[in-house]
């Protein structure tokens, strides 16, 4: 075989590691895509909220008379309508309750209250407006510390008298839980013992994922066959269906969960929101179509938050800067109800991987989540769950504690870095790192970024009393935890966070897989595709790939926590191999050899020294629905249900220069470098891609996103007017790179990559710029870093004086 | 509340069009509800994201803060009338070689806006694009593929060669299995 003919054999199959062209791009790129708000049904109403403009209130009355009077208006639902179908509360993700509709209570500024049904969208909304409903105001509370004094508000009245949650005892009104991990009294000897210990508070604030689609979903409930199909923005539509299918009692197989075109998630979309309910309750009562699609303002301010972590960080260390010992405090706002998602045992995630990249001998976490008038959530925004937090805590306490030492942040990371030939690791948290290699990453980002010169740039900047812009360098060398999960770790709703892959080979060597992930923009039937051609040798350009149709797909967990390659991946993979083992058989068959006598060869196998003795996927797949050996039956298909022995680890090392203006607080990203090691990569182009997206997301985060609230508990910043989603100007140019560091325990050695890029990117701008002001004795700023925030900066350093 | 409907005239993507609307309906809504072009996208409802974009007499416009009214006579252009003749736009062909896009919301009104950034300047800076397609929001690429994308385009539509970034086999023989 020349080298040619495997290059244009290798061109044709278009398998792992190429830079293949996505296979969604023709329908976006022509305005063909199918998202949830093109779906038109015949007799389709649609369905409009009317929310609390209060924090906390009693609600005392609603009437709808007279927005049921205006032509086109079909119903009003109220709590008091869905009662009778027991749909005016619903189960959380966390083990907790979620008001559908206030139950003679609203605990967050626009709940959800009333659901309005009309003929079209103006009609709906104009009846919204005409549901007059009568509130007593009560008083609010906003801040997590406030809620759990003595005399706050009691933000639960229904949950008077259960001291035990869903995650143990509860020792107040609005506090949800206590979780604890690592050895409390060692971690303490370690830091009684310490040369030099370091201390830091810091907040990450409350923001939102706001995908450019809002969520919303078509329910249609067909009243003589009793099937309900709901179209629906969903990350997750296998778990959608097991939910309805409890709230409703209407069993699973006459559900039918469809996420079509999904226009981003970022974790918004992995929730089972009121609004669903009640489209869904609407259907079925008035038994015609009925959508609903929130607002931009509803989105970034009902349904899900991300973050609202008030932490304090600990190290204990030697004079040299090893660590000895991690301890962590948090206060974690869950707003009015804890609608957390995160696998059921786990009410912070995964956030015990704050030990990070480093040999820490010693760790404990502690944990309380609490209840506020705050809108629901705890979703993970472009992370797993909870490890932005995590990762954004150990990355800035190395940063203090360099400081403290006046060592340099690199070194002190090359210093404490988990090394090479440590893995697998186990951390004093109980995680095991699968394989990683951070100090060669460190060092190649180091090197790219000639990291000598530019702290010798900084030195003279800094030196210079006229300077009129401030130098930081931020350094970050994270590791991620995804791919939830062992089911023996991680469950939804009790259902273990396997994922699933079914594939078809049809006879004439095209094929269908089916998996139970939800591609949002990651190109899933592109990468997938990859996969099954390498793996089983039929090229991808003949693959197609579904997901998505709980009707037609096999049952899987979803997409989110980057856990569609670490799981689905690997189940395509296994699937494809069991597809190659039976091809194999066949191929023996037809070439009346044995099959260890084969060998694959990209696409074909080929009888072991006999070249040209060979039988091509293609013909193998005739042949299995006409000619197979006795016994064997017929057809080409596989199945397969991953249930991951471990989760994988991703890692990488950034580093940020920005320059900040002391006079007007303009901070500029010169560069950001971004090395990162997800394992095998499947499509480098659309890795590429997906860390653009995240360190962009990053950037929004780091430097301007919040949802803050006043004191009555009205939330401020809800449009986006107000919350900052960068524009093609504020974003800079990225530079990414990267190492291969396979995961031992997965099918192919990938390890999923498209969070990373966030979980690293925003402890590295404020790594970045808390150095600018580093030589001023500054050792940390809250987010966001906006140009006021840093002007106050300046201004309190009096560095915006002449 | 509900006004006197009045019939409005355009032109869309070449064909004439005649819809029944009331005064107060948003041109976004007539496109994708009457007109059944689902092809530009609600993402704000406030003119800031950029996904309703469509072009109206030459000028680029957000149709989310537009009414239909205001369209009387118009010559419509949205991304369903971009391809002709079978043959895509070279911004569309631009978006897909240059991996301009994800999870595609943001990506009709993200060519539209190009297309008529193209027609005022032919031969833009990287900034020049970064500035013009600043009315267009995207979560998911982070804009550099965006940027490569009208690029891309630009130099087809100059009658330039044109080649992609992000060749197939790049990485292959780096052997990562």
């Amino acid at each position: 075989m020349n080298a040619q003919t495997t290059i244009d054999r290798l061109t044709k199959l278009e398998g792992i590691g190429c830079a293949r062209k996505r296979r969604e791009d023709p329908r976006f790129i022509q305005g063909k895509g199918n998202y949830v708000d093109d779906v038109k049904m015949p007799g389709m109403c649609v369905g409009v909220m009317v929310r609390s403009p209060y924090a906390h209130a009693r609600v005392k009355r609603i009437d709808s008379s007279a927005a049921l009077k205006l032509p086109g208006v079909i119903a009003v639902i109220t709590a008091e309508e869905l009662k009778p179908f027991k749909l005016h509360w619903m189960p959380t993700l966390a083990g907790d309750v979620q008001a559908v509709l206030a139950d003679g209570k609203v605990s967050f500024q626009n709940q959800e209250v009333a659901f309005v049904i009309a003929e079209d969208r103006y009609l709906a909304a104009d009846a919204a407006e005409r549901v007059e409903v009568e509130y007593e105001e009560l008083p609010a509370v906003v801040d997590p510390f406030k809620a759990l004094e003595q005399g706050a508000p009691v933000v639960r009245e229904d949950l008077a008298g259960k001291n035990v949650g869903a995650h143990g005892a509860r020792r107040h009104h609005n506090h949800i839980f206590t979780w604890q991990i690592g050895d409390r009294d060692k971690t303490a000897r370690a830091f009684d013992a310490a040369d030099v210990t370091v201390k830091q508070d810091m907040l990450y604030p409350r923001v939102h994922p706001c995908p450019l689609e809002t969520c919303g979903c078509v329910a249609s409930f067909d009243k003589v066959k009793g099937d309900l199909t709901v179209y629906i923005t969903s990350q997750a539509p296998h778990v959608v269906r097991t939910v309805v299918g409890l709230l409703s009692s209407i069993p699973e197989s006459q559900i039918r969960i469809i996420s079509p075109d999904i226009g981003g998630g970022f974790g918004n979309k992995v929730g089972v929101y009121p609004g669903y309910v009640c489209a869904i309750a609407a259907s079925i009562v008035l038994g015609r179509p009925v959508k609903w699609i929130e607002s931009r303002a509803e989105n970034l301010t009902t349904t899900a938050f991300a973050r609202d972590y008030w932490m304090t960080g600990e190290l204990a260390a030697t004079q040299d800067g090893i660590i000895k010992a991690l301890r962590v405090n948090v206060t974690a706002d869950h707003g009015a109800f804890d609608a957390c998602a995160d696998p059921t045992k786990w009410p912070a995630g995964m956030f015990h991987v704050c030990t990070g990249s480093y040999n820490i001998p010693n760790a404990f976490v502690s944990v309380d989540g609490v209840y506020t008038n705050k809108f629901p959530g705890g979703v993970s925004y472009r992370c797993s769950f909870r490890v932005t937090e995590a990762v954004y805590l150990i990355e800035r306490m190395i940063d203090v504690l360099a400081q403290k030492l006046n060592i340099d942040k690199a070194e002190i990371r090359l210093r404490n870095f988990v090394r090479k030939e440590q893995f697998p690791y186990t951390t004093p948290l109980g995680l095991e790192y699968d394989s990683g290699d951070y100090e060669t990453a460190l060092r190649k980002a180091l090197s790219a970024m000639d990291y000598k010169g530019l702290r010798a740039e900084q030195a003279i900047r800094r030196a210079d009393p006229n300077a009129e812009w401030l130098m930081g360098i931020g350094v970050a060398t994270f590791t991620e935890i995804v791919g939830a999960g062992p089911s023996k770790m991680c469950d939804i709703l009790g259902v273990g966070m396997f994922d699933s892959c079914e594939i078809r080979v049809h006879p004439d060597g095209s094929a269908i897989a089916r998996m139970g992930t939800m591609t949002q923009g990651q190109g899933h039937q592109t990468t997938y595709a990859q996969i099954i051609a390498s793996e089983a040798g039929i090229p991808a350009s003949v693959i197609q790939v579904e997901e998505g149709d709980t009707s037609t797909a096999p049952y899987g967990l979803g997409t989110y926590g980057s856990r569609s390659t670490p799981v689905a991946g690997a189940a395509v993979a296994r699937a494809s191999r069991k597809i190659r083992e039976k091809a194999r058989r066949i191929a023996a068959h037809l070439l009346e050899v044995s099959p260890d006598d084969l060998e694959f060869d990209l696409d074909r196998f080929t009888v072991k020294g006999s070249p040209g003795q060979e039988k091509t996927l293609k013909e193998i797949a005739w042949a299995a629905y006409n000619n197979v050996p006795q016994g064997m039956e017929m057809g080409l298909e596989a199945v397969d249900y991953y249930d991951p022995p471990n989760f994988t680890f991703p890692f990488g090392a950034y580093i940020c220069v920005l320059d900040i203006n002391r006079y007007t607080g303009e901070s500029k990203v010169r560069r950001f470098y971004a090395l990162d090691d997800c394992g095998t990569r499947i499509n480098p182009m659309i890795i590429e891609g997906q860390i653009h997206g995240g360190l962009t997301e990053g950037l929004a985060v780091a430097m301007g996103q919040e949802l803050p609230y006043d004191e009555q508990g009205n939330v401020l910043g809800g449009t986006l007017m107000d919350y900052f989603l960068p524009t093609a100007l504020e974003t800079p140019v990225w530079e990414t790179d990267f190492t291969v560091t396979p995961s031992p325990h997965h099918p192919i050695g990938a390890k999923g990559v498209a969070e990373s890029p966030h979980v690293g990117s925003v402890p590295c701008f404020t790594a970045a710029v808390v150095d600018a002001f580093a030589h001023l004795g500054i050792t940390h700023i809250n987010m966001p870093h906006n140009a006021y925030r840093l002007w106050q900066q300046s201004h309190a350093l009096g560095l915006d004086r002449h | 509340m509900p006004k006197k409907k009045t019939v409005v005239s355009f032109k869309l993507n070449g064909q004439s069009v005649d819809v029944l609307v009331e005064p107060r309906e948003l041109l976004i809504h007539t496109l994708r509800e009457k007109c059944a072009h689902t092809g530009p996208h609600i993402g704000c409802e406030t003119t800031h994201c950029g996904a309703c974009t469509v072009d109206m007499n030459g000028t680029s416009v957000k149709s989310c803060t537009v009414l239909t009214v205001q369209a009387a006579e118009a010559e419509l252009l949205t991304i369903e009338g971009m391809a002709q003749g079978g043959e895509l736009h070279a911004l569309q062909e631009g978006f897909m070689q240059e991996h301009g896009l994800q999870c595609g919301f943001c990506t009709p009104g993200m060519i539209t806006r190009a297309f008529r950034l193209l027609k005022e300047n032919p031969n833009p800076t990287d900034e020049e694009i970064r500035f013009g397609m600043a009315g267009n929001l995207c979560r998911c690429t982070g804009y550099q593929n965006i940027v490569k994308s009208v690029q891309y385009a630009a130099r087809k539509l100059r009658g330039e060669t044109v080649t992609t970034s992000h060749p197939l086999l790049e990485e292959v023989s780096t052997g990562t299995r």
